[in-house]
């Protein structure tokens, strides 16, 4: 059977399996709808969260970001799982015993106020939305080279899969499609990452096959061998990042608490039966994100040293399948510099910006790119990061099954995640903006169909951006960490640790750290990018990291304001007493 | 953290169990900061010298180290709480 058909067998397969559960699973009332009726078993949530946590980014494009980026790309790593550590142990547990749906609805309920509550809801939306459009490069990468279908049907089709689950059996019908989507994912993500150790290593674990010995009888190990072939082409050294230290410092701390503060990772500790389990849930979501995540640099670091190997002084007559294939889709490109028909692959670009093809063929057959060459690099090749684990059981020659099976994991992961914030979007439009702020008196079935209603609507805009994605997408995801770390994050964070802490303050704390971090993002990345170098960035911190000065900045004006107005009221002090303590409800308010 | 001066108060298990967990959290968030920042990061080219298998040392705690410690803290505080909750009878 051709690579093809089994491409179709095995995502059918997989979208049959979520669209049975979801009808499985349907949401009957709003609690189920919300937070799948709160009784969600620790390890299943652990492994929802898991698959609700990685995008398509995560699967896609983070190996490729490691393998270009080296010890650079260790901010993601540590800065993506840090923070279950912060949700762990300082917002999860508490946010489940104060009980409720969505994150405003804590905010709102702890600093007594609709203004708060809508100030969280305008932050959440903001959030969510930049996220969906980030991953929708991904969702229409996988679909248009896997699927073999234009970009639009491809997204239609993931949105129809997502809408019949999300809206049909919302939190409830999420959380189980999303252990299947874990288990797709994971095992699609593991299989050729054992084939690709094994055969650079001998050694099938990943983990351990990084730092072992290439078996090419040179005795050097993996990361000596990258160093040494990449500073031959003039790159700079694998291990060594050229990142400076106060940045990669700050992004690491921005993705953490970017982490802990996004919304439809928070949700998903409301499902759990106790606080206790969201606890250990946490714990159990970090188990199943670092099984992806202690392989990814594994994955990237063999695939740079497997593209090196393929593609380097190779003549383009004998260039694999695969290069040509994602030729085909604009993510590869070479450009004969020299006309010796042999591709050179250096550091430097080949050429200016992304490639644009003309018609017809070059001397060797290759696609003809009318892009300006670079004079001052000998690089011939253009290569799209993303293509790295898609491109990786081809590149490492691997059976079609295990490409069919990469191709089900990356739409699971894309779909997952998009479900999750789908979700986040739609509730806390039905519930903190509909049933809690200006329509009190609606009835339960009125706020289900409300939220089935967002849902759809949430859906479309999501859909609208992933076929006509807009040009800042990519230069926006540093948006929603960024954000969620100096809006969200310390709203809830003093909401448990600080008794003090009143309803002025963190409102006050949320506007500014919102806006300062939204207005340093957008005058670097959209209002002024020729102005976004290191010289220019306040304190040396670059817009990706730049949300930690916009939470300090919020820790300090909350406080500030908070010692000046006054004191919330003593039901409030007896709220977050309650919180703070597991038992029941009933038992820490009878003191 | 700001704590109030009002009339308002806590029994005094829950006030010692706060005043443990806080302990505890102050602890094991100082570790999640040594191993990731520190080793990871500040400190990372010093221990790029010294070699774990084929990782540099400095290298292995950005891209592995970090998380393998990440896990054994969550599981640590969920152990721990646990028997903090019991011994202040404030289990759930």
């Amino acid at each position: 059977m051709d690579t093809q058909t089994l491409i179709y067998i095995f995502v059918g397969l997989s979208f049959a399996l979520y669209i049975g559960i979801a009808i499985w699973s349907r949401a009957g009332s709003t609690k189920e709808f919300y937070v799948a009726g709160g009784g969600v078993n620790p390890v299943v949530n652990g492994m929802a969260t898991a698959a609700d946590w990685m995008s398509a980014a995560s699967f896609i494009s983070m190996a490729g970001l490691i393998a270009f980026l080296g010890y650079d790309a260790s901010v993601y790593l540590m800065g993506w799982t840090g923070g279950y550590v912060l949700l762990a142990l300082l917002l999860a547990p508490y946010l489940r015993k104060f009980g409720q749906f969505t994150v405003p609805d804590f905010i709102g309920t702890r600093y007594y106020s609709k203004a708060a509550r809508v100030v969280a809801v305008i932050c959440l939306i903001f959030i969510s939305f930049t996220y969906i459009a980030g991953q929708m490069r991904g969702v229409g990468i996988v679909f248009s080279r896997f699927l073999d279908v234009p970009i639009f049907w491809g997204v239609i089709i993931g949105m129809g899969i997502v809408f019949i689950y999300a809206v049909l059996g919302g939190m409830k019908g999420i959380t189980y499609t999303q252990v299947a989507q874990y288990c797709v994912l994971i095992f699609a993500y593991m299989v050729p990452a054992f084939f690709l150790s094994f055969m650079i290593t001998g050694n099938p674990i990943p983990q351990i096959g990084l730092g072992s010995q290439v078996n090419d009888g040179s005795g050097l190990y993996v990361l000596q061998k990258l160093n040494l072939v990449l500073s031959d082409l003039g790159f700079g050294q694998y291990t060594d990042g050229s990142k400076s230290m106060i940045d990669v410092f700050c992004i690491t701390l921005a993705l953490m608490v970017g982490t802990a503060g996004l919304p439809h990772v928070i949700v998903r500790f409301f499902t759990v039966p106790k606080a206790s389990d969201a606890r250990k849930s946490a714990g159990w979501a970090l188990v199943f994100i670092a099984l992806l995540y202690t392989t990814a640099p594994a994955v990237g670091a063999f695939a740079r040293i497997n593209f090196i190997d393929t593609v380097n002084e190779t003549s383009y007559v004998e260039a694999p399948g695969w290069f040509k294939n994602w030729e085909r889709n604009d993510l590869i490109a070479f450009q004969d510099k020299n006309g010796d028909g042999v591709m050179q692959y250096r550091s430097g670009n080949a050429f200016e910006g992304a490639p644009e093809f003309a018609e017809g063929t070059g001397a060797s057959g290759e696609r003809v790119v009318t892009n300006t060459p670079v004079a001052d690099s000998e690089n011939e090749v253009y290569v799209d990061r993303d293509i790295m684990v898609l491109a990786n059981p081809e590149i490492g020659n691997l059976p079609g099954w295990v490409i069919a099976l990469v191709a089900a994991g990356g739409l699971a992961a894309a779909l997952s995640t998009a479900a999750g914030l789908l979700l986040v979007i739609s509730s806390s439009v039905s519930h903190d903006l509909l049933k809690s702020t200006f329509k009190p008196d609606i009835s339960e079935k009125g706020e289900l169909m409300a939220a089935r209603v967002a849902a759809t609507a949430a859906i479309v805009v999501a859909g609208y951006l992933g076929i006509y994605p807009p040009g800042w997408v990519a230069q926006v995801v540093a948006f929603a960490f960024g954000l969620a770390a100096a809006s969200l994050f310390p709203a809830i964070f003093m909401g448990i640790f600080s008794k003090r802490m009143n309803k002025e303050g963190a409102i006050a704390g949320m506007v500014s750290g919102l806006a300062f971090t939204f207005g340093y993002i957008f005058y670097f990345k959209l209002a002024n990018p020729a102005a976004n170098v290191a010289e220019n960035w306040l304190f040396g911190v670059s817009p990706e990291g730049i949300g930690v000065v916009g939470m300090v900045l919020n820790f300090a004006v909350a406080i500030a304001v908070s010692k000046v107005t006054a004191s919330p009221p003593v039901e409030i002090k007896k709220l977050v007493d309650s919180i703070r303590v597991p038992r029941g409800a009933g038992d820490a308010h009878a003191h | 953290m700001t704590e109030d001066t009002d009339t308002h108060e806590t029994s005094e298990a829950e006030g010692a169990y706060w005043r443990d967990n806080i302990r505890l959290l102050v602890t094991l968030m100082a570790i999640w900061f040594a191993c990731s920042f520190g080793a990871g990061i500040l400190f990372r080219e010093w221990l790029d010298q010294f070699m774990l298998g084929g990782y540099p040392l400095g290298f292995w705690f950005a891209q592995q180290g970090s998380i393998y410690i990440f896990i054994a803290l969550i599981v640590f505080y969920v152990v721990r709480m646990k028997t903090l909750e019991r011994k202040y009878d404030l289990d759930d």
